[in-house]
């Protein structure tokens, strides 16, 4: 045990005679040193590894704080957009009402999320409320099919219910949203896919901190029918004149297209502000979460810096009164 | 005592009304029943989601007598022209024709084809050209009018109305899929709609 005291005491020595360790001696608190207690004795307590995690976290909060002015100016230039949309469905609702309950055979649930992720729950929540629909209207022989928007919800859904999913669409906002390109891709769906009803499932955008997840119901001409010859709601149908075309049934057919798109283009902006609404919130509590973290590796770091400093004066401390005594 | 009281109240006041902004109404608790109560069987766990009846004012009932005014929800993809404007008259182009449209007017679903809407209001009227879409009159004398593209006539520039009508008259006459030839077809009819609402 002398013996390895000795050893120890002449290990440290040997930087003290030196010119050159002498300024690694008086540098060492500040410059990179590494944790090392084997055999040598000689104990240097890293700073290093804290000084690399409080600059990435730093770079993160800089980052996660650029994507939230980002996300705001998109958001300012949807909100517009979508707020002027909002009347475009109220007239069908009036006319046609709102069914969410109907009982139908074929029911198609038209699922609208985002392409990127980072956005908060959003997506998730579209995606269990379609699951949730589709429980809903299950039954003997009833089936529910998705057409999918979005990628989020395309790798949510394609890992449980592949093969209930007849479209996918994504890459829906690489152009500014726009009702020509909605309105093709109504087209589309109501093309190849069978229906009595279709749920469009999509996030209502109310306010930046506030997104409802809201189901709007489009019914197929012949269950508009149905509906109105059996009363209730759609009772008053049977007594609107009917101007252009041959039939009803033509017109009901165009009107229910029409709804469709109109509807359609409504939940698609009102997803999309929802988006970077969410999307803004969810890198704005990043960023105070990576300043917190900042905060506490700040403290960590001056403790370890404080204690590499106290350990060297003992250090050195011990080793002159040593030598004097 | 305090934290119930608090409680319930914020239970109130989400489930009556909602931040929202000044353009959307306000969330009326007109929900289907049914449906809430067939959700919360069937999926406990979740909140129901909210449909586009609680979104919506709800329309009033048909009076007994015939109101003086008429009014037009005139709405667009990406705007809301007229909403809630009491007038006195609107002509629309119906596919069967022009149509006019009174307070108490019988209830009616019209198609629309490319054409001139005007709003009568006392001696003002305002002229808009259509592309087409729907008029649908309530017995409440109440009109909506969806239009997919619509503009103030005195917009329309009449040499390309004139260039765009020869073009897809070339285009009709050299048609060669009935693809092609529909396509030309509306191009035609839609530029001879606006000549007319130039000239006439």
């Amino acid at each position: 045990m002398a013996m390895a005291a000795l050893r120890r005491e002449g290990r440290r020595f040997a930087p003290l005679i030196s010119p050159r360790p002498i300024t690694a001696v008086r540098s060492s608190p500040i410059a990179p040193t590494y944790e090392d207690e084997g055999p040598i004795g000689v104990r240097y307590i890293s700073t290093q590894v804290v000084r690399n995690r409080m600059k990435s976290v730093k770079n993160i909060q800089k980052i996660t704080k650029a994507m939230k002015m980002v996300a705001a100016s998109k958001l300012r230039a949807v909100q517009t957009k979508t707020e002027n949309s909002r009347g475009l469905w109220q007239p069908f609702t009036a006319l046609l009402g709102d069914l969410p309950s109907v009982d139908v055979k074929k029911s198609v649930v038209v699922t609208i999320s985002s392409d990127k992720g980072l956005c908060g729950g959003i997506n998730s929540t579209a995606v269990k409320i379609s699951k949730g629909i589709r429980k809903l209207n299950s039954g003997p022989e009833k089936e529910t099919k998705y057409v999918v928007l979005g990628e989020k919800a395309k790798a949510q859904l394609i890992r449980d219910s592949k093969k209930d999913i007849e479209l996918i669409i994504t890459e829906l906002q690489k152009n500014p949203l726009n009702y020509t390109q909605v309105s093709v891709l109504a087209d589309e769906i109501l093309k190849n896919v069978e229906f009595d009803a279709l749920r469009i499932v999509f996030n209502k955008f109310q306010s930046v901190v506030s997104f409802l997840p809201t189901v709007s119901t489009v019914l197929s001409p012949e269950i508009v029918e149905r509906e109105a010859e059996s009363g209730g709601k759609l009772g008053d149908l049977d007594n609107y004149e009917i101007e252009g075309g041959e039939t009803k049934g033509e017109i009901l057919q165009n009107l229910v297209e029409f709804q469709f798109s109109c509807v359609m283009f409504n939940a698609v902006l009102e997803n999309a502000c929802s988006e970077q609404g969410a999307r803004m919130s969810a890198m704005d509590s990043s960023s105070r979460n990576a300043g917190d973290m900042l905060d506490r590796l700040t403290l960590t770091y001056n403790r370890t810096r404080q204690a590499s400093i106290t350990t060297e004066l003992i250090e050195i401390i011990s080793g002159a009164s040593a030598l004097e005594g | 005592m305090f934290r119930q009281a608090s409680r319930l109240l914020a239970r109130t006041t989400t489930s009556r009304g909602s931040r929202a902004f000044s353009s959307d109404v306000p969330a009326t608790p007109t929900q289907d029943s049914n449906f809430i109560d067939s959700w919360t069987k069937v999926v406990p766990n979740l909140d129901p989601p909210k449909t586009p009846s609680s979104f919506m004012t709800p329309r009033p009932a048909t009076p007994t007598s015939i109101p003086s005014k008429l009014a037009v929800n005139f709405v667009l993809p990406y705007a809301s022209e007229l909403s809630g404007k009491e007038v006195d008259m609107v002509i629309v182009p119906a596919t069967t024709g022009q149509m006019g449209v009174l307070p108490g007017h019988v209830p009616t679903i019209a198609e629309l084809k490319p054409g001139i809407l005007s709003v009568h209001e006392g001696n003002d009227v305002t002229k808009y050209f259509l592309s087409s879409g729907f008029a649908l009159i309530h017995a409440n004398s109440i009109a909506d009018i969806i239009a997919v593209e619509a503009v103030p006539v005195d917009r329309l520039d009449p040499a390309l109305v004139q260039k765009g009508l020869a073009d897809f008259t070339q285009k009709l006459s050299s048609a060669s899929t009935d693809l092609e030839k529909a396509e030309a077809q509306i191009g035609v009819d839609v530029h001879s709609a606006m000549n007319s609402a130039i000239t006439g």
